[in-house]
């Protein structure tokens, strides 16, 4: 595959040699000069100068040819912009943008641009992940298909421990998939019996994660179905 | 009409207080709390006094935007120094906020002339200079003309 990277930071410099040990075929655009110089001593040829922004940049870089765009400057306007053009102006099929500021993802969704990818989003759910306290863990997030996978740690305090699967009042547009205990994974019927420690994962529509906490947190009364 | 200017700089403030003079309701947002004082150039009254608005703030933040009063403009002005950034902002004015009018600036002729196509309405002050340069290099004539 040929593979353009924009920005030869850590990541985008790393990257390029990794997807060159793969034996991609790679242009790495740096529009710093110094940064240019330090990379160009490993990557050579590999590695391009100028702003990637410039339209002519791009396509001084075989951009009409390139299989795929990775624009990871430190810079999320730019980053929107090139993906932007490399795929509507010339029609890369497959882009990937960086999102430096978490809150700017919705912009990228906003212009379609994705998939986008966080370093901070993913510190923070492994974050999550790592401090069961928080509550509700984000295992995957399906956007094409609005569905969502959560994780949930049952405590002595929860509402839902002790009882039957069968008599949760599971929201509608939810379900228990799996139930991890004692280190043991098995999907639930409604004869299971929830216990303390267990860790449950559910499929749920987006914005279902609230009722989900509700009913499994302190404050859940197990939820006995009211019909 | 409400007109929104992103980017206070020489521009921004400049279409700014033209517009507040012409009797237009004008909010201006930068990110540097000085340019509040670019605003004021020339201006008998201070900015508030003579019902302008100004938030500091990214163009890029939803709450700055919001706050700014995106949600009722009627225009919006992408007058920020970075011509990406005018373009990104002006594209989420459009499709998130729904705002009838929106102008970026974009010094870059090849951007500006592309997102033009895609039916964004630019300013491209580079263009202007090299056309005018054009024509000012073809009306001299020579050294027989002068």
């Amino acid at each position: 595959m040929y593979i353009i990277v924009v920005g030869a930071g850590k990541v985008g410099w790393n990257l390029a040699r990794e997807l060159l040990e793969k034996d991609h075929e790679v242009t790495l655009i740096e529009s710093d000069r110094r940064r240019y110089m330090t990379v160009e001593q490993e990557l050579e040829h590999n590695v391009s100068y100028g702003d990637a922004s410039e339209l002519w940049v791009l396509e001084r870089a075989g951009v009409q040819r390139a299989d795929m765009v990775i624009a990871v400057t430190g810079d999320d306007e730019d980053n929107m912009l090139i993906c932007q053009v490399a795929r509507e102006k010339y029609l890369v099929d497959q882009i990937i943008a960086r999102v430096n500021n978490p809150r700017n993802r919705q912009h990228f969704d906003l212009l379609g641009i994705k998939p986008s990818v966080s370093a901070t989003d993913l510190i923070l759910r492994l974050l999550e992940h790592e401090v069961p306290e928080y509550g509700l863990v984000h295992l995957l997030d399906l956007q094409e298909e609005q569905l969502e996978i959560i994780e949930m740690l049952l405590g002595k305090d929860s509402g839902v421990t002790g009882r039957r699967v069968g008599d949760l009042n599971m929201p509608e547009g939810s379900l228990l998939i799996s139930v991890l205990r004692s280190g043991r994974g098995f999907v639930p019927n409604a004869e299971t019996v929830l216990e303390e420690g267990d860790e449950v994962l559910a499929v749920l529509d987006p914005g279902k994660e609230d009722e989900l906490k509700v009913l499994f947190g302190p404050e859940g009364d197990g939820g006995i179905s009211s019909g | 009409m409400f007109i929104l200017i992103v980017g206070c700089g020489r521009v921004g403030s400049s279409v700014a207080r033209a517009m507040l003079r012409e009797g237009h309701t004008v909010s201006a947002l930068d990110e540097d709390p000085e340019s509040h004082a670019r605003l004021e150039v020339g201006l008998e009254k201070s900015w508030e006094d003579l019902g302008g608005q100004f938030t500091v703030g990214a163009g890029l933040e939803a709450e700055a935007l919001e706050a700014a009063g995106v949600d009722g403009a009627d225009v919006f002005i992408a007058s920020t120094d970075g011509d990406n950034t005018n373009i990104i902002i002006a594209q989420i004015a459009k499709r998130r906020y729904g705002v009838p009018t929106v102008i970026a600036r974009v010094l870059d002729p090849l951007r500006a002339e592309w997102y033009a196509r895609q039916g964004l309405q630019t300013v491209c002050p580079t263009r202007v200079a090299i056309d005018m340069l054009e024509t000012a290099v073809r009306d001299s004539g020579g050294r027989e003309a002068a």
